[in-house]
């Protein structure tokens, strides 16, 4: 047990998005850990271990950042790891054929005074592209280790284990700017009396750009009249530079990586002719060809894949087949057997039994429906799609006071609102992730919702289109309110672009099943706990009061009292809602009208309780608590007005 | 053509301010601001160019001296516009610095500064630029030499000029992400997003971020 109190030496992997850091982490790893690697959904440090030359590491992948000066709370995040670990080594993944433009940005960790290894990966690419690298002239320029890889292959693997096993710190070349640059530069850095984790050099270049967290680490770094002078001192500075310094340093990183990469790169000219990637990729982004591109993906993979294998194949066999012939009858048997007392039957196997009702939903009617939505999500997210579709919709989301950014959370809320109200913090502004926010508690039905919907309206001619329209309809004039309404700056919208690629089979398993984890552990507890709420109140009679109380209402909309349970359930998961209106339905007890109007009113309805708390958990109690009396109440007016209207036009009478 | 001195520089420039666009006939030699020793050298060499003559305590600007005078206030209105509009160095200090910078722009650097500006034809007061030679030609060719991305055709190619500093935060985004003064940039598609090609990389940003970056033109 002793070496367990030895922290292990880390080893970060940091770099921009889209370079293959994932991929270098799970080879390192041989974890299934992985999180996606794409702008948008990372947001979180993964961390695992691994064993080189006989020592334990533990390595940790951050979330792609662009400069060690943070702009997002994901490149807060990443560079966070860097101002507080004590890495052994900081490895600096780039795309080979971006070399110039992420270069930048290893002068930057070589200035903190990082141990940095580079990894210029991605090289098979930029050799297809005609480019030819030096990486020893380029090391030797550097004065770091540079490790030439192909992650995707497990090429450079030995060597890049060897350069972190060996990992020597020597103090690091210094890069010198412009003459009047580094005057200022070191005028802060001899101020400066504290120890950082970042080079002092680095220290002053980030006070003078203003960086809050390394602001607020001079704050307790300094002894109370050192940090006045500094703080002057840096005022001083920024207020002479304040016309052109961001632009200056960077216009020197630039120079200084020209200069490193001065006969390091050889590009040779290739005419060859345009790949059918690059073809592709401009179908999607072409409004003309984008839009019916779009329809497809929606129509087979999310309402063929999702809706009819998912929700339809894969469930029938699950809950119809495996569990209501072979699984249930022997264990509701069992039980019988073993347990005499009724309340304790009524709580394993009753009609809102843990099994029955608990762990019966979560695996048999909720995790296909999820698993292949996840599945078909991964897929398209390691084509490069999403930043694609982003800049297709910008312009409609800028009128619902969004950009297009934001439609990686909206398209993730189709899978599981939880994760994406989580991801909406990936959006800039605050005003941003609050109408995200509300949008996905309020239109946007989960995959588990959306699967038992749709087999539930399938059915009814014309009842599709009606709750299809009404959902567009509702989103779009919430949005644009809301967009009228929120105070706050507007969005602006700039993205990379990765190039399009065709995924990678294990990679997108690898996704799939490690969300599906994630999934899968947050909602088992939760059906579980839900289950048990809903069996005491059964119990205490309670229930059946709370489905008096609400029945006024659930009537008010044209509903049959029976409904109102659904509404109650609604609460806990809003799939378990929908779950109920199947059972009346099966039992012949609704109209086309009434179906129609409970569907909208469900979907519309208050978030499940994990929704609502990671609300909580993002946008704090006060802004969650209003989302959701707005969105209760919108529910049950849009249900009233819906219900008016089906019944004056006679629509689906 | 033969450079005149600073201080002889200020003496046309006041003379063209006061006689050409103003009523003056000629120019009080005791309202110039320059030292008298200052003064007297600054004259004594634009004498000697034939470009300005004195008879009393008046100095008039001679026909010879008009393309160098104009060229003088040109000068300084694009230092103006350079101080104030792209390097944000507003009131006194703008002025001042573009006193002290008016000076250095020889040897086509103004032509450089005035492409670079988009030919413009009013200093940050209101007063017209005379054009140069090089807005002469802008107009000719009916494309002006730098211009926003929105005002490119998909399919262009050109250089980033400069990124108009209106928000600091995005700026430094795309400055971080390698979009930079000096770099090659290739325009693919204005609608509904701008994508554009620096080096191996593709971005998209919206019309609002376009406006702000600024594109050199290839000269054809």
């Amino acid at each position: 047990m002793a070496e367990q109190q030895q922290p292990l030496p880390k080893v970060v992997l940091v770099g921009n998005p889209n370079v293959g850091k994932s991929v270098l982490f799970n080879v390192l790893t041989g974890a299934y850990t992985t999180v996606s690697n794409y702008p948008g959904t990372s947001v979180e440090v993964s961390r695992g271990q691994c064993e080189i030359a006989g020592t334990d590491y533990e390595i940790l992948d951050t979330p792609g950042m662009y400069s060690i000066m943070p702009i997002t709370e994901e490149e807060r995040v990443a560079r966070q790891i860097l101002l507080q670990e004590t890495p052994h080594a900081v490895l600096h993944v780039i795309d080979a054929r971006n070399i110039e433009r992420m270069l930048p940005m290893t002068l930057q960790l070589i200035e903190a005074g990082l141990p940095i290894i580079l990894v210029v990966n991605i090289l098979d690419e930029a050799k297809r592209l005609g480019m030819e690298i030096d990486l020893q002239k380029l090391q030797k320029n550097l004065g770091v280790p540079v490790i030439g890889t192909v992650m995707k292959r497990r090429q450079g693997l030995p060597e890049l284990q060897q350069a972190i096993s060996e990992y020597a710190s020597v103090p690091h070349k210094t890069f010198t700017y412009g003459s009047d640059l580094e005057r200022d530069v070191t005028r802060l850095a001899t101020v400066i009396k504290g120890d950082y984790r970042f080079s002092k050099r680095a220290t002053s270049l980030l006070l003078m750009q203003k960086d809050e967290d390394v602001e607020q680490l001079i704050v307790t770094g300094e002894n109370t009249e050192n940090l006045e002078l500094l703080q002057t001192l840096v005022r001083d500075v920024i207020f002479e530079r304040r016309a052109d310094l961001h632009l200056q340093i960077s216009m020197e990183r630039k120079k200084i990586c020209k200069q490193m990469l001065d006969g390091v790169v050889q590009q040779t000219e290739l005419s060859e002719k345009e790949p059918f990637a690059e073809l592709l990729s401009r179908w999607t982004v072409n409004p003309w060809s984008g839009v019916p591109i779009l329809l497809l993906v929606v129509y087979f993979g999310l309402y063929k894949f999702v809706g009819g294998f998912g929700a339809g194949t894969l469930v029938d066999l699950l809950e119809g087949n495996i569990f209501e012939e072979y699984i249930n009858p022997p264990v509701i048997n069992f039980v019988q057997q073993h347990v005499s007392a009724e309340w304790l039957f009524e709580l394993l196997v009753g009609e809102y039994g843990l099994w029955t009702l608990g762990i019966r939903y979560a695996v048999a009617l909720v995790l296909p429906i999820v698993g292949t939505f996840f599945l078909m999500f991964s897929l398209l997210e390691d084509t490069g799609y999403f930043p694609r579709l982003a800049l297709l919709v910008d312009r409609v989301f800028k009128k619902i006071g969004l950009s297009g950014r934001a439609v990686i959370p909206m398209v993730l809320g189709f899978g599981c609102d939880t994760m994406a109200t989580m991801v909406t913090r990936t959006l800039e502004t605050v005003r941003e992730r609050i109408i995200a926010t509300i949008l996905l508690a309020l239109a946007i039905p989960c995959s588990a919702q959306l699967g038992v919907i749709l087999g539930l309206l399938s059915g009814v001619p014309g009842a599709l289109a009606v709750w299809l329209l009404a959902m567009i309809l509702v989103f779009l004039l919430v949005g644009l309110l809301a967009a009228k309404v929120m105070p706050g700056e507007h969005p602006i919208f700039y993205m990379e672009l990765p190039p399009m690629r065709l995924p990678q089979l294990r990679n997108v398993l690898v996704k799939t099943l490690s969300r599906m984890q994630s999934y899968f552990m947050e909602i088992l507890p939760l059906f579980l706990f839900a289950s048990f709420i809903l069996w005491s109140l059964k119990m205490l009679n309670v229930l059946e009061g709370l489905i008096g109380a609400l029945s006024p209402v659930v009537r008010a909309i044209g509903l049959p009292v029976e409904a109102t349970s659904a509404f109650v359930f609604g609460f806990f998961r809003r799939d378990f809602g929908a779950a109920g209106l199947y059972d009346l339905q099966t039992n012949g007890l609704l109209t086309p009208a009434q179906l129609t109007v409970a569907a909208v009113t469900l979907t519309l309805f208050v978030p499940c309780i994990a929704q609502f708390l990671m609300m909580k958990k993002e946008r704090g109690l006060r802004v969650s608590v209003s989302i959701f009396v707005f969105v209760s109440l919108l529910a049950f007016s849009c249900g009233w007005v819906l219900n008016k209207i089906l019944l004056t036009t006679g629509l689906l009478a | 053509m033969s450079k005149v001195s600073p201080k002889a520089e200020e003496i046309l420039e006041s003379l063209w301010i006061a006689t050409v666009e103003g009523d003056d006939v000629g120019f009080l030699l005791s309202d110039c601001i320059l030292s008298p020793e200052d003064l007297q050298e600054g004259i004594d060499e634009l004498v000697k160019l034939a470009y300005v003559e004195v008879k009393g305590d008046r100095v008039y600007l001679r026909r010879e001296g008009r393309p160098e005078a104009e060229m003088t206030v040109r000068r300084h209105r694009l230092a103006e516009r350079l101080m104030m509009d792209i390097l944000d160095i507003q009131g006194a200090e703008g002025n001042e610095q573009a006193c002290a910078f008016e000076h250095l722009l020889h040897q086509g650097v103004d032509t450089k500064i005035c492409t670079l500006l988009n030919h413009p034809t009013t200093c940050p007061h209101g007063k017209p630029i005379p054009p140069g030679t090089c807005c002469e030609e802008a107009r000719k060719q009916g494309s002006p030499g730098i211009v926003p991305l929105t005002e490119l055709k998909s399919g262009e190619m050109g250089e980033i000029a400069y990124l108009a500093a209106s928000d600091g935060k995005k700026m430094q985004k795309l400055m971080s992400m390698g979009v930079l003064p000096g770099s090659e940039l290739q325009l693919s598609q204005t609608f509904p997003s701008y994508i554009f090609k620096v080096g191996h990389s593709q971005f998209a940003v919206d019309d609002m971020l376009a406006r702000e970056i600024f594109i050199r033109r290839p000269t054809k």
